[in-house]
């Protein structure tokens, strides 16, 4: 992958129509580079959710122009027919709970994904194997999802954004069921993934241990980010 | 490709096979009533071939033996030999009636029937046929009597002499086979103090009783207290005689009834048993529709429960109809378990029911087939429920 893990300019977003309508994005600029992770933080209701659906491709912007590694997704509307197929094969998703199925064991929690876009069960598996060993819970492979304590899941759970290869992953509060010790550690395996994988990571955060960790922070307050550099301080 | 539905049914197998012998119980009741409904078809097809006969001659007008009363004179049959086409014909009697047995009563069908002719009980299982004139019976092992028991019928008692499997009337009441004559008395015969007041009412009948008329009386009382009636004539025909053909004349000529054997099965199933079918009908379309609404609700409920997996699975991607097929696999698992269950519980507990249940294998494909559909409907709203769940409600708030 070349250029920018993920690039977005001038995003808006408005729900409704005429006086009931609401700018919930006015003008949003930003660029993570592949191997970087940087934090999106702000109060409630400025705009995170729904920027993160916009960047997820679960709902559509209103305007605004979006890339994903060299590829135009959105200008003015969708690029890409199939989003189902984007959101599978170009995005990564680790969400606040882990959300693992609960009646996969974690091998096939992570080799869903390579599956669902048609890659081989072999391939798929050894894909989640390499992941969970990455991840330090390789041994626990053959497990099921509630035989894994909270940060075991959560790892589990950044494998599987990792499954199949996406250049970009969006992480929605990753670490704010974790306690200190665990949600830095979170933060620290998505550093290691980030740049081993070469995958530009957005963590959506509120949480106040894992900020100072950011080298670069995206501000959104009222609809519309600002860029500034963060501690990046060693996990 | 992982199956999503097999591996939820091994995750969480207790609630599938709980809900599945659930469902399979349902499912067991279904089919027995199929097959009370089969048993009682079957009994009226054992009753009509184990009497041995082509034809049933009864009253003009009516459906008897079976289906309504029919009473013809018992020297009847010896006019229909004479016909044309006709190789046997004998009496015969039929009388439901409740018989002691131990301490318990016993609806039976007691058949009065002519040694060696149309009507005589089939394969004994065990004793001989019988060989005296009176007091002998031969009876169906569901009555419970055994060999040399004896069994009060009306006014006379009767041996045991012999045992037979699989005689029971339409209604699937077992048979007793006695004598004829002895039939005739029980059936007609009224009881002793009847007779001695008919004698009295007779004899203070002036007209009856004319002083001039020497031997009217008794002539008269005589013809009151015997019993010339029986229910019909079974009549076998020649080899190669069409029945249809033999029956037309003793229609026309001796004005009595004959109906040939797919007649007389018509009458048994399509009439006699129709009100009782129509009866198991509606139980069946019930517990289709029970069955259907229990199959719903638990996959509706479960599918409810995994609402938030399915938004995650279809915002990494997951097909639409991955997660239809994997709700419709669950049904489809369910419905199967549920008919493992039926079948067998239907199996263990169909020898214990009073009344023949004959379990057929075409009605249980018919009845797999039949629960596919139904688990496939069933599923349906939980389908549209998953369809319509957002994959944006897996991220932010």
């Amino acid at each position: 992958m070349g250029g920018h893990g993920i690039r977005i300019e001038g995003l808006r977003k408005r729900y409704g129509e005429g006086d009931t309508a609401v700018d919930a994005l006015k003008e949003v600029n930003m660029t993570v580079a592949p191997g970087e992770v940087v934090g999106l933080i702000g109060p409630s209701g400025s705009g995170k959710s729904t920027l993160l659906k916009c960047l997820g491709a679960v709902i559509e912007p209103t305007a605004g122009h979006m890339t994903l590694g060299d590829q135009v997704i959105y200008d003015d509307g969708w690029k890409i027919r199939d989003l189902r197929a984007l959101r599978r094969d170009r995005i990564g998703f680790v969400f606040q709970a882990p959300y693992l199925i609960p009646f996969l064991d974690v091998t096939d929690n992570i080799a869903l994904l390579p599956m669902l876009a048609n890659r081989p069960n072999k391939e798929a598996r050894d894909r989640a194997r390499e992941l969970l060993d990455a991840l330090d819970v390789g041994h626990r492979a053959g497990a099921m999802p509630s035989q894994l304590s909270g940060g075991e899941q959560q790892r589990v759970a950044i494998a599987r954004a990792l499954a199949n290869r996406p250049p970009v992953v969006l992480a929605d509060e990753p670490t704010a069921p974790l306690d200190s010790e665990r949600a830095l550690a979170v933060i620290r395996i998505l550093n290691r993934m980030a740049r081993q994988y070469d995958t530009a990571v957005i963590v959506v955060t509120h949480d106040e241990k894992i900020i100072p960790t950011f080298k670069r922070i995206y501000h959104i307050r009222d609809g519309r980010t600002h860029e500034e550099a963060g501690e990046g301080r060693k996990v | 490709m992982i199956s999503l539905a097999g591996r939820d049914i091994l995750h969480s197998w207790g609630k599938f096979v709980f809900t599945g012998v659930g469902l399979g119980l349902l499912i067991g009741a279904t089919l027995t009533m199929a097959g009370v409904y089969r048993g009682m078809v079957d009994d009226a097809r054992v009753l009509l071939d184990s009497s041995g006969a082509d034809l049933w001659v009864v009253q003009k007008d009516t459906l008897g033996p079976y289906a309504e009363p029919s009473s013809v004179r018992d020297d009847v049959y010896r006019a229909i030999l004479g016909m044309p086409g006709v190789s046997r014909a004998a009496n015969v009697t039929y009388l439901t009636m409740q018989v002691r047995q131990g301490e318990k009563d016993v609806r039976v069908m007691v058949v009065g029937f002519e040694p060696d002719a149309p009507g005589a009980p089939g394969h004994l299982i065990a004793g001989r046929r019988i060989t005296r004139s009176h007091h002998e019976a031969v009876v169906d092992e569901k009555t419970g009597f055994r060999l040399g028991e004896r069994i009060r019928i009306r006014r006379q008692e009767y041996t045991v002499v012999g045992l037979t499997r699989r005689m029971v009337s339409s209604g699937g009441d077992p048979m007793i086979f006695i004598p004829l004559r002895d039939a005739q008395e029980a059936q007609f015969l009224k009881d002793n103090e009847a007779i001695a007041n008919e004698r009295e009412r007779t004899a203070a009948n002036p007209a009856l009783n004319r002083p001039g008329v020497p031997g009217l009386l008794e002539a008269i009382q005589a013809s009151q207290t015997s019993s010339r009636s029986v229910n019909a004539v079974l009549v076998r025909v020649e080899a190669g005689q069409d029945a249809e053909a033999v029956a037309a004349p003793i229609r026309r000529w001796k004005h009595l009834e004959a109906y040939t054997r797919a007649q007389m099965e018509e009458i048994l199933v399509a009439k006699l048993i129709a009100t009782s079918a129509r009866q198991i009908s509606m139980f069946l379309v019930i517990l289709a529709v029970v069955s259907a609404a229990i199959v719903a609700f638990i996959i509706y409920t479960m599918t409810l429960g995994k609402i938030r997996e399915i938004a995650v699975l279809k915002l990494i991607g997951t097909r639409s109809r991955t997660i239809a097929g994997m709700i419709l696999q669950q049904a489809l698992g369910l419905g199967l378990i549920g008919f493992v269950v039926g079948k067998i519980s239907s199996a263990l507990w169909a020898p214990f029911f009073p009344k023949h249940v004959l379990l057929l294998p075409a009605d249980a494909v018919r009845s797999l087939a039949a629960l596919m559909v139904i688990c496939a409907v069933a599923s349906i709203l939980a389908i549209r429920a998953a369809l319509r769940v957002d994959p944006a409600t897996a991220v932010g708030g």
